[in-house]
């Protein structure tokens, strides 16, 4: 392992806002799809059932 | 006709894939989110840094399997588009609709992590490349094929629509995956083929492997929840079954 110390991790070599935002919004982008399914699945079986 | 005992048309249905794909969600969604934190710690704890590249390389563990992602899942889509248009079968459409999301966001997000990276290594956010290019294109190709579907009431004709848009559309996959032989570009050649040795150490193409098997199992777990609400869906639709009444339009609203 190539880290001394969490900072320096975070630093990324001097590129963390580049690394960090990456993963960042690809986690939101995945985590979100996986709510809004999870939402839509939700929904359209109350609506079914009510029927 | 079959001498295998198994009736396969037994699990076309969307009544036997409701059960089916709800008993294989759960594994496929465990299995992605192990592997991709695997493939984390590889890539953030194991893989050394880049000589030239620095720490900013370590994008690529995102970028490239999200870009492969969004090539794989579009041709899926256009498979899955023309196995309904030639055996007009409904489930088929709905693996296509379903698809097309996901697809859609793994596209922004190789947009966006690939505009991340090259900001430190090239100096630009955005150059109009023809790697870039063609994959804008087919970010636009998927926005496309969701607002024409959505644009058009009537679900069979839906289906068919926007299954064409999606078969011809594939001919940009080659185009972005060979963009980068084809023309002079700024964005970097393929890090792994068949043909050829990686050019990068083992340990970053390992993580990047792994990390890539995480996301197909991503994506197998949300296109088949989606699928499931796509299925819930269309059961409500009454243009299921026998020819509804004005009535019973009216009751189903």
């Amino acid at each position: 392992m190539q880290w001394g110390s969490v900072a320096e991790f975070l630093a990324m070599g001097g590129y963390g806002l580049y690394v960090w935002p990456s993963f960042g919004v690809a986690a939101l982008c995945m985590g979100g799809e996986v709510i809004a399914v999870w939402r839509r699945h939700a929904a359209a079986s109350e609506s079914h059932d009510e029927s | 006709m079959s001498t295998t005992g198994i009736n396969w048309f037994k699990y076309s249905s969307p009544q036997a894939i409701y059960p089916l794909a709800g008993r294989m969600i759960p594994w496929f969604a465990a299995v992605a989110v192990g592997v991709i934190a695997i493939g984390l710690y590889i890539g953030f704890f194991v893989a050394p840094t880049d000589a030239t590249q620095g720490d900013a390389y370590r994008i690529i563990f995102v970028h490239v399997p999200a870009a492969w992602m969004s090539m794989f899942l579009y041709v899926i889509m256009a498979i899955w588009a023309g196995i309904g248009l030639g055996l007009n079968a409904r489930p088929s459409f709905m693996m296509a609709q379903a698809i097309a999301p996901t697809g859609a966001m793994f596209t922004f997000l190789a947009l966006f992590t690939g505009s991340m990276w090259g900001k430190p290594t090239w100096g630009a956010w955005w150059v109009w490349d023809a790697r870039l290019t063609s994959e804008l294109i087919l970010l636009f190709q998927y926005i496309g094929i969701i607002l024409l579907r959505s644009s058009i009431d009537d679900l069979r004709r839906a289906d068919r629509a926007s299954a064409v848009l999606a078969l011809v559309g594939v001919i940009n996959v080659p185009i972005i995956y060979f963009s980068v032989k084809w023309w002079n570009t700024l964005h970097q050649g393929a890090s792994v083929t068949i043909t050829a040795a990686p050019t990068m150490a083992g340990s970053m193409v390992t993580a990047m492997l792994i990390m890539m098997v995480g996301f197909w199992m991503y994506s197998f777990a949300v296109t088949l929840a989606r699928m499931r609400c796509v299925i819930v869906e269309r059961e409500r639709q009454p243009s299921w079954g026998k020819p509804a009444s004005i009535p019973d339009v009216v009751e189903a609203r």
